[in-house]
């Protein structure tokens, strides 16, 4: 799993942020088009794109893309 | 696998009953917490019904229970059993509130009555349990009353649920029918799970004491105490988009069901974007999956005969319909059925 290909995907959640904002070290609650609409939406990429099911405070333990990532691949 | 087939048991009508006072989301929300919008957009859900204090699940099902014995001219003494599924029963469940139905309504004392304490997946295991007592034809007509106030134990103050939540009590009436196709049921349960939604306080578990009523800042725009409702939406979420469209499959396999034949979807009424994600997860055409929550907001155990109630009521009148129901949630609990119906009564939605 290729932390570029996440980053896009999870990139596509947004509608209105530049891409080059979206980088592993990106704190993405802090990214002013966050809501948790956009929440909910990374959550049923990963559900879709990874098959993996993340749980409320798994997802908000993390803060960065990296993170977020890392916490995926750990569960592939 | 909790896998059960019921066959001889046919609905014969629904009826649905909701509090007159509407609540406006629109009118508070960016108030209290901004980002209307936002919330609109991620659970569609734009009002509720919001019962006065002195109204009880009960009550509602007690007025929508008349409607549909006088609608179906069904004498009381045929009735032989009554379920009432709540998780807002009018006493701190001593005694149960099926049997306190059981007089108000002024069936017979001939009649079986128990409760079901089960939310978001109770109308489905209600039906399972209802419909597996009338399958042997010695109980040949019964009841379902599925019918909560989730309004009244959310705190105005918790934005993660006040809004979403709205009161109704339903009735589904079921008779024994050796014409009718089965009902075929998939059920689960996780435990695990039970925190995602929940309220703390109040059961034997963590008794009700001062420090129960004291709010607490649970993130921002979330005060709620420990007698209200907390839900983790976005585990709740999760295990909607997951585990909805894995039970239906199940069910589908199990029973041999062609989803292409099914004419109607019924998902249990939470937040509109987590259905669409089962329904495109399912590759269900819009037209078969409708949606009441925009304006009932989610009626725990109401929510499913609610819809058909408020959404169906012409189809299920006129014609045979091919349904698959599904409802998931507190618990963790989770159920899906595949049944038919054929000319149901439907009174008009009644408001008290």
């Amino acid at each position: 799993m290729e932390i570029k290909e996440f980053i896009q995907n999870f990139a596509d959640q947004f509608e209105e942020t530049e891409q080059d904002v979206f980088a592993p070290d990106t704190n993405y609650r802090e990214l002013d088009e966050w809501s948790s609409l956009i929440g909910l939406s990374v959550l049923a990429m990963i559900d879709e794109e990874y098959d993996v099911q993340l749980k409320g405070e798994e997802m908000r333990s993390t803060k960065t893309i990296q993170e977020l990532f890392d916490l995926v691949s750990s569960k592939l | 696998m909790a896998f059960l087939e019921v066959k001889n048991v046919a609905i014969r009508g629904v009826s649905a009953c909701v509090p007159k006072n509407i609540v406006e989301n629109a009118s508070f929300y960016n108030d209290w917490w901004g980002g209307y919008e936002q919330f609109l957009a991620a659970t569609g859900i734009a009002q509720h019904r919001n019962s006065t204090p002195e109204v009880c699940s009960s009550d509602l099902c007690y007025k929508a229970a008349e409607e549909l014995l006088g609608a179906l001219g069904w004498e009381k003494e045929t009735v032989e059993a009554l379920v009432f599924v709540t998780q807002t029963p009018d006493f701190y469940n001593v005694p149960a509130t099926s049997t306190v139905l059981q007089d108000r309504i002024g069936l017979s004392n001939k009649c079986y009555t128990l409760d079901i304490a089960l939310g978001c997946s109770g109308w489905v295991y209600g039906m399972s349990m209802l419909s597996s007592l009338v399958r042997s034809g010695s109980i040949k007509r019964a009841l379902l009353c599925a019918g909560d106030t989730p309004t009244k134990f959310c705190a105005p103050t918790d934005k993660s649920t006040y809004p979403l939540f709205g009161d109704a009590g339903t009735v589904t009436a079921l008779e024994y029918d050796e014409t009718v196709s089965p009902m075929q049921f998939a059920m689960f349960s996780d435990g695990s799970g039970y925190k995602a939604i929940n309220i703390n306080d109040g059961g034997y578990r963590n008794p009700i004491n001062e420090a129960s009523f004291e709010l607490k800042e649970h993130g921002e725009g979330k005060v709620r105490n420990g007698l209200n409702l907390e839900m983790d939406g976005e585990s709740v979420f999760m295990f909607g988009i997951s585990k909805a469209p894995k039970a239906i499959k199940s069910l589908c396999e199990q029973y041999g069901i062609d989803m292409s034949e099914i004419d109607q979807f019924t998902f249990h009424q939470a937040n509109l974007f987590m259905n669409e994600k089962i329904r495109a997860k399912l590759k269900i055409e819009p037209e078969k999956v409708p949606y009441s929550m925009q304006e009932y907001g989610n009626t725990s155990c109401a929510s499913i005969p609610l819809m058909m109630v408020t959404r169906t009521a012409e189809a299920l009148q006129t014609k045979k319909v091919n349904h698959i129901a599904c409802g998931f949630g507190v618990g963790l609990s989770w159920g899906a059925v595949h049944f038919e119906t054929d000319h149901v009564v439907i009174p008009q939605l009644i408001e008290m």
